[in-house]
């Protein structure tokens, strides 16, 4: 933050969170930039299409679609958080110190979400991408099914580290379904059968680890891991198996 | 057809149903506070057109009793109820259910309830029946032959309470803040297909079962078809509705585990079951060919209970949200977690189970 910090600490409850986000937006038309966020109780929409440097630190569980279509703010979020954060997000950073549910970055198309724990199913689904544009995915647990279904763009890190599923694979059945760009690394071995058709595991060669070890360093600075011991793992890589794959599916040439 | 002048600035409701289930392992007793203020907190998830709760536990002294939780849309329903009741039962007895005047619910239908035993000997078309059946017959009855009259719960020691508003309107019209139950489940709905009527509010029971539904079953037509080759009627008009029915069709009737119940509902992938052993690849396989009929499919959370029992269970590809928290003895499943936060800040554990598998919690004795 610049020294021209404005904070203001605001509490939930049981606010209706209409009310409560235009509380938020009001204060941040005042210059208001660090908003702490105390005792969150389900109230959705918070961060929703919000921009500039303005960081949001949040307590409590927040309700749905946290962040959507946010482009440029910081939110951290201290607990777990609900469905849908990051919906067609654009810009700025996500960091969850706990669990996440379904949907996670929905057709995001840039900035960062990191979570340390487990997520739900559907994470990265549409994911998309667009020149410097490049959406992440953190995921220091385990995932559902269909992660990065349809992805078309960005990158999904896959963890497996930080779970409380010990008996689970690392990813759900249909991984990366439909997938037709950008790409999923998951750290250790991914069964094959948990990957969508047509689709396989392959090794990272130096170019990926480049891209792998950056996207740790912060990922483990923000959550306060150790990089060294994520990186101590091989990681595979998931990408469509050819160019625009499905470009044949309705109209074949 | 175009597009009104600033149609990006409609108020748009964008929801689901909302679902909460409570259950103390030790039959320690739950006020209505608790379910009644998760459900508030996932108000949004509804629209007003559809709430209700299941409590269990909440008539000890008439536990060795039928309760008929019964919904009158018109006076006439009511002597004509009555009369059918004694004819197939013994009615030990009967009072309308407690209800408050709330400016939400200006005109509700009447509800009424009933503490039966089924006859020693009864005299009638049923007679041959095993006593359950018996019941099932008698809330089929009901609800296919008395206009305006609809069995809102028959189960015994617990009940249902719903009807058309947000669910904490219906606990306040039924004073849920009176009762204290084991287990509990609310519903606030958002109905999307099917008339948003008294009726057609969740739960859904049949005798002890009950069920509570966040989604949409695509194959009510099936499942219902199915129920009717087995007496049972479907008359609510509510997708859900099919489940209650299967339960007790599947578990009680045919003797199935509730987890392979669960496997019925949601069975796992032909692919899934191809790789399995042996052993289990010609249970699953059996159970796919028998029970097909009985598969739900959609997406689908839902809450099943009984007088034992809580589970939850998603359909196998989760399209609809489910999460199970821990606090010493009680274990709740709700469709979000700032719902279970509210009523209990502390958790020992949260998670989100896998698609198409079971969380059973039974209670310790």
């Amino acid at each position: 933050m610049t020294a021209k910090t404005k904070k203001k600490t605001l509490t939930a409850g049981r606010t209706y969170y209409k009310q409560f986000n235009e509380e938020i937006r009001a204060l941040a038309k005042e210059g208001v930039n660090h908003f702490v966020l105390k005792e969150c109780n389900g109230q959705r929409y918070i961060g929703c299409a919000m921009e500039g440097d303005i960081r949001l630190d949040v307590h409590g569980v927040p309700g749905q679609d946290m962040a959507a279509f946010m482009r440029g703010p910081y939110i951290r979020v201290h607990n777990n958080a609900q469905d849908g954060v990051g919906n067609t997000m654009d810009g700025g950073r996500v960091v969850i110190e706990g669990i996440a549910g379904d949907v996670i970055g929905y057709a995001m198309r840039g900035g960062e979400i990191f979570i340390q724990g487990d997520v739900g199913y559907r994470v990265g689904i549409h994911m998309k991408a667009y020149l410097d544009h490049q959406p992440k995915i953190v995921v220091g647990g385990k995932a559902g099914d269909f992660l990065g279904e349809y992805m078309a763009g960005g990158i999904i890190l896959l963890l497996g580290m930080f779970s409380d599923k010990p008996d689970s694979p690392v990813a759900g059945r249909s991984l990366g379904t439909g997938m037709h760009g950008g790409v999923i690394y998951v750290r250790g071995e991914v069964p094959e059968v948990q990957i969508g058709p047509g689709l396989h595991a392959q090794p990272v060669d130096s170019e990926d680890l480049k891209v792998i070890e950056e996207l740790v360093k912060d990922y483990a600075k923000e959550l306060k891991l150790d990089s060294k011991e994520i990186m101590s793992e091989n990681f595979v890589k998931i990408r469509p198996f050819s160019h625009r794959p499905y470009a044949n599916l309705y109209v074949p040439c | 057809m175009k597009a009104p002048d600033k149609y990006y600035d409609f108020e748009k409701d964008i929801s689901g149903c909302g679902i909460f289930g409570v259950i103390n392992k030790k039959r320690g007793l739950i006020p209505g506070d608790m379910p009644i203020q998760a459900m508030a907190c996932m108000h949004d998830r509804g629209n007003g057109l559809g709430g209700g709760f299941a409590a269990y536990g909440i008539y000890p002294e008439h536990a060795d009793h039928y309760c008929f939780h019964m919904m009158y849309d018109e006076e006439a329903a009511i002597p004509k109820s009555e009369e059918l009741l004694r004819k197939y039962f013994d009615l030990h007895h009967f009072e309308p259910i407690p209800t408050r005047k709330t400016l939400a619910i200006p005109n509700p239908p009447k509800f009424n309830r009933y503490f039966v035993t089924v006859p020693e000997r009864p005299n009638n078309e049923f007679a041959e029946l095993a006593e359950e059946d018996y019941v099932v017959a008698v809330v089929m009855k009901i609800n296919t032959s008395i206009h305006g009259a609809f069995v809102v719960s028959s189960g015994k020691n617990m009940g249902a309470f719903k009807g058309v508003g947000f669910p904490e309107e219906i606990a306040e019209l039924f004073r849920l803040d009176e009762y204290s139950a084991y287990i509990w489940t609310g519903h606030n709905r958002f109905p999307t297909n099917t008339p948003g009527w008294w009726g057609g509010a969740h739960p859904f029971t049949i005798l002890n079962w009950s069920i509570v539904h966040n989604g949409e079953i695509s194959s009510y037509g099936i499942n219902r078809r199915y129920l009717c080759e087995h007496d049972y009627l479907c008359t609510m008009m509510t997708d859900t509705e099919v489940v209650a029915y299967e339960l007790d069709l599947l578990i009680r009737k045919h003797g199935l585990s509730w987890e392979m119940a669960a496997k019925c509902f949601a069975p796992p992938f032909w692919d899934e079951i191809e790789r399995m052993d042996e052993d289990d690849k010609e249970l699953y396989t059996t159970l796919r060919a028998t029970y097909g009929p009985g598969m739900l499919n959609g997406p689908f959370a839902i809450l099943v209970a009984d007088n034992n029992r809580l589970m939850g269970l998603n359909d196998r590809i989760k399209l609809r949200p489910l999460l199970v928290a821990e606090k010493d003895d009680m274990v709740f499943m709700s469709s979000e977690e700032s719902a279970v936060r509210d009523v209990c800040p502390e958790l020992d554990r949260v998670w989100m189970p896998k698609a198409g598998e079971p969380v059973i919690v039974d209670l310790e004795d």
